[in-house]
């Protein structure tokens, strides 16, 4: 049985830039590049890594955003991915990430899937609730949070490493999985990759494909409400100070005075 | 008044210091309620815990799903309890594993999620969060608008105050739903002796410029003498010199301790994104062009293997 | 008015081989640029890093297991890897330098054989032309092969190698029939195990300092009969066609070391601050980089086009091949050195980059033929 691994990826404004917000307090994405999320790179070589090892798998690589996005597809399937779905659908601007993760959800189900892979979080929004969200919505268990990750036989096991202690995690597939940045280094396209990609089948689908109502989603269908964006204000110049031998004297005069010391 | 239920993170039968801040933050909406879970013999004294930083009823709960498997358990019985006491708000620490609770316990309620908050009033139309984003160069106000709040709050968000309240203690036998990922071993981290990266006060970061692992040595000196977690840059951790639990940035840990402390680190976006919400930033690099220089309220441009020594020397003192 | 063809621009595939070479490079090569030039040793980890993704070699053909890249995309590859460490640049440049007369000229053998090896990782390639006696004036060479039955006997040294020693294969042009001068000069593949091959010590250059530059002997070298590239005799024809086509790398290698450099300066001129402000203010500083970056821009689409040429073999490659390794070497080198004058005295100190670039530009208007040659060569074959 083919082993289907689908990876959830994420187009997102590129953090180098002058990342802000548009008049509607939505991330901005007209003005920034975009680009796969880093953090979702790892989720996609994990993916490649379980197809390698498992000889018979096929790697899909789903995503939801505007038009620009088939751009994270695009390096996904130069990475190696086999195939792509791309949900875009002018009424999903604006959703929270609970109506994101039942776009998604439908999405998946449609595909179908034995496990799903995710990044920890995005690079923009970098809530990283998404994973546990979709385990709840497809009724499957979430392996989530992996520094390692391998699945063996209908089984997916990995190590998650917590604040308090590391624990060896195991799940029945199908199920959800989310891979840190500890995972294991990301590969980079090759020129052959990059052409392959090329020709590989990237599906598009919109709201009515998916049977989601459009007031179940974007801005309006939305459970949270941001009230105001500000600017923070720039932090006000700092002293500073060249050490002539007296450098950690000074800073500790400056510590003192704001009583840290 | 409404109960505004908090979700007590504990380890090692202590609770943690961001569950007292998340009640001393619950008291601005309601009545705080605590929730124990899986804490076995040690949830009496974690009830009294929470009992004294406001607690009015402090909802446990004890089953070995708690600790065998993952996440799931912890939402079934959160989500029971929210549903049974008609609860205004759920508040959970903005951790890995808080926020996956806080967002499945959300979807059940058919609530709105909030993550990453770091601060909360109470506004017309139920709490008011603080969020910042975009490596903190935006602060945004969002309300929850369906459902009773779910909210995941950031450690350091307050200063946690002590208010005795009752604690009347009320077990709750949780109907778990399965479907949930087993966890087969576990290692505890061994401890520094060192405060909670994410909870610290004060915070000591070594990056590229401490050249070398044996070069922390002094990065860790000086958190010694004022009592401070340590964090690396990804520079130094990529580099293999410091482990990737103490990471602070974009994908390492966030932090907004009272005092960061930037040794050797140029502040490069990826760094700046887990530590610009510190109230007080210092930073001592050789590079006076170091972009970290725009944000502090002191600077040292210097070598830090003499700086910091010295300012240890002085703090010891 | 639609097209159905894309006006005068990269494909999408060759902008996206930029962008995964360019994070490639940053990532893995560049921190490491400095100490391979400081400390004069080869840059493995870009050798681990490019072949790990299958960029050390991606003009091989797919049905000898390489990448099957076209010209333009070899000097895409070059360029970025150039950007951040010229001596880096030179494994995926001499790799085609050496191996191209095989992929040329050799017999499907023989193509099986070493760009299949090259393909897999499991050694580079070298470029054995120039003697100590016969550099410009190549067809001069004193390196003989004498047939003994099925065998060839080297004998002779060759100079200035780039990668020699680090390079497992080697492709060498001897003299077959002393009498015929070029027609009588011959191609071989030689192994850096077959017995009589030994390596000079490293150059001690002024750039490219990660590169080794080494003499190679060949002292009684007796290799197979079927190592020979091509007919006997046709070894000139095949190392001067050879050029024509790796010219264009190096033109490659030009831009993309002046482009490091361009960036660099720009970067520094906005942060900077003299006179309260930062001296990317000052209209004479502008004027400067704009010059840089023009004079840059031209050199690039010159080195496209001649890479397009190169693909597909066009009548007047000759002259574009070394109108853009002359021009784009040139500009490298004015680029450069004035990009250690934006950043002054720093510039010229080794804690800043571009005093690495500027070196390592140098070589550009020298191997593969001295610009003075280049010029040569276009004279001859003025479009």
């Amino acid at each position: 049985m083919t082993l289907r691994i689908a990876v959830c990826v994420k187009y997102v404004p590129d953090a180098t830039g002058d990342r802000r917000f548009a008049d509607d307090t939505t991330t901005d994405r007209e003005g920034v590049d975009g680009l796969l999320s880093e953090l979702d790179e790892y989720g996609v070589e994990q993916a490649l890594r379980i197809a390698e090892a498992s000889g018979d798998a096929e790697v899909t690589v789903l995503t939801v955003g505007p038009d620009d996005a088939k751009d994270a597809l695009r390096k996904a399937l130069s990475m190696g991915a086999d195939k792509a779905v791309h949900v875009n659908d002018d009424d999903i601007h604006g959703s929270d990430v609970i109506a994101t993760s039942a776009i998604v959800a439908k999405a998946l189900e449609q595909v179908g899937f034995d496990l799903v892979v995710c990044g920890m979080a995005s690079t923009d929004g970098t809530m990283g609730v998404l994973p546990a969200l979709l385990a709840e919505r497809l009724g499957v268990p979430q392996a989530t949070l992996l520094s390692e990750v391998g699945v063996e036989g209908t089984t997916v096991k990995g190590r998650r490493d917590g604040d308090a202690a590391s624990e060896q995690v195991e799940a029945q597939l199908p199920a959800v999985v989310s891979v840190t940045d500890q995972s294991g280094e990301a590969r980079y396209p090759s020129f052959k990759g990059i052409m392959a990609a090329k020709k590989k089948p990237v599906q598009s689908l919109d709201l009515d494909d998916l049977g989601i109502d459009a007031d179940a989603v974007g801005l309006a269908g939305a459970w949270t409400k941001v009230e105001t964006v500000t600017a923070r204000p720039p932090r006000s110049k700092g002293t500073i100070v060249t050490d002539e031998g007296e450098g950690g004297k000074q800073l500790a005069a400056f510590l003192a005075e704001q009583k840290f010391i | 008044m409404t109960e505004i239920l908090v979700l007590v993170d504990h380890a090692d039968g202590q609770v943690r210091k961001p569950a007292l801040e998340l009640l001393t933050l619950a008291r601005r909406l309601g009545t705080p309620a605590a929730v124990v879970l899986g804490a076995g013999d040690n949830a009496a004294a974690i009830a009294a815990k929470a009992a004294e930083y406001g607690a009015a009823t402090v909802h446990t709960a004890d089953a070995p799903e708690f600790t065998a498997q993952l996440v799931v358990p912890k939402v079934d019985a959160l989500t029971q309890i929210a549903q049974a006491t008609e609860a205004g708000a759920v508040l959970v620490t903005s951790s890995g594993e808080g926020k996956e609770i806080a967002a499945r316990v959300a979807l059940r309620l058919g609530s709105g999620l909030i993550t990453d908050a770091v601060d909360l009033e109470a506004g017309a139309s139920g709490p008011v969060a603080t969020q910042s984003v975009f490596a903190a160069s935006f602060q945004v106000k969002s309300t929850v608008t369906h459902g009773a709040p779910v909210i995941t709050v950031k450690p350091n968000a307050v200063a946690p105050e002590p208010a005795p309240a009752a604690g009347t203690v009320q077990a709750v036998e949780v109907a778990f739903t399965g479907n949930a990922a087993t966890v087969t071993a576990r290692t505890p981290r061994v401890s520094s002796g060192r405060p909670e990266l994410t909870e610290a006060a004060i915070v000591v970061s070594g990056g590229r410029g401490v050249g070398a692992a044996e070069g922390f040595g002094v990065v860790e000196d000086l958190a010694d003498a004022l009592g401070a977690a340590v964090g690396a840059s990804r520079a130094a951790v990529d580099a293999g010199w410091y482990p990737h639990t103490n990471q602070v940035g974009q994908t390492g840990k966030q932090v907004s301790p009272q005092l960061y402390i930037a040794a050797g680190i140029s502040g490069a976006i990826q760094h700046r994104a887990g530590m610009q919400t510190s109230k007080t930033i210092v930073a001592v690099n050789k590079d006076p062009e170091a972009p970290i220089f725009e944000l502090v309220d002191y600077g040292i441009v210097g070598d830090l293997f003499t700086v910091l020594p010295q300012l240890t020397a002085q703090a010891k003192g | 008015m639609t097209q159905d063809f894309d006006l005068f621009r990269l494909s999408e595939e060759h902008e996206m081989l930029r962008e995964s070479v360019r994070s490639l490079a940053e990532a893995k090569i560049a921190p490491f640029a400095a100490e391979v030039d400081e400390q004069g040793r080869f840059p493995q980890e870009a050798l681990d890093a490019l072949q790990g993704n299958d960029l050390h070699a991606v003009h091989v053909p797919e049905e000898y297991g390489g990448a099957g890249a076209d010209a333009l995309a070899t000097v895409l590859v070059i360029e970025e890897v150039a950007r951040v460490c010229a001596s880096s640049s030179l494994i995926p440049a001499v790799n085609k330098l050496g191996s191209l007369p095989v992929q040329l000229s050799g017999s499907e053998e023989l193509k099986a054989k070493y760009l299949g090896a090259l393909a897999r990782g499991e050694g580079m390639f070298s470029y054995c032309l120039s003697e100590p006696e016969a550099g410009s004036d190549a067809a001069g060479m004193k390196t003989r092969a004498v047939r003994d039955g099925d065998f060839w006997v080297l004998n002779g040294v060759k100079r200035w190698i780039t990668n020699a020693g680090v390079s497992e294969y080697y492709t060498v042009m001897a003299v077959t029939d002393p009498e015929l001068r070029s027609r009588g000069i011959s191609a071989f593949v030689v192994e850096k195990a077959d017995e009589g091959v030994s390596f000079g010590a490293p150059e001690k250059k002024l750039g490219i300092k990660g590169s080794p530059t080494r003499e190679v002997y060949f002292d009684n070298v007796r290799i197979p009969a079927d190592r020979m590239i091509g007919a006997e005799g046709t070894g000139f024809a095949t190392a001067m066609k050879t050029l024509d086509h790796t010219r264009v790398t190096i033109a490659a290698q030009a831009i993309g070391i002046a482009q490091g450099a361009l960036d660099y300066a720009k970067g520094y001129v906005k942060e900077r601050k003299q006179f309260g402000k930062a001296i990317a203010e000052f209209q004479g500083v502008q004027f400067m980089l704009a010059d840089m970056a023009m004079k840059l821009e031209a050199a690039r689409q010159l080195t496209y086009a001649a890479a397009a040429k190169s693909q597909r073999t066009d009548g007047d490659l000759t002259f574009f091949g070394a109108a853009a390794k002359c021009f784009a070497s040139d500009v490298a080198m004015e680029i450069t050195t004035d990009a250690v004058q934006l950043l002054g005295g720093y510039g010229y100190t080794r804690d800043y980059p571009v005093e690495r670039m500027m070196r390592d530009a140098k070589i550009t208007q020298i191997y593969e033929g001295t610009n003075q040659v280049q010029r040569i060569v276009m004279a001859r074959n003025l479009p």
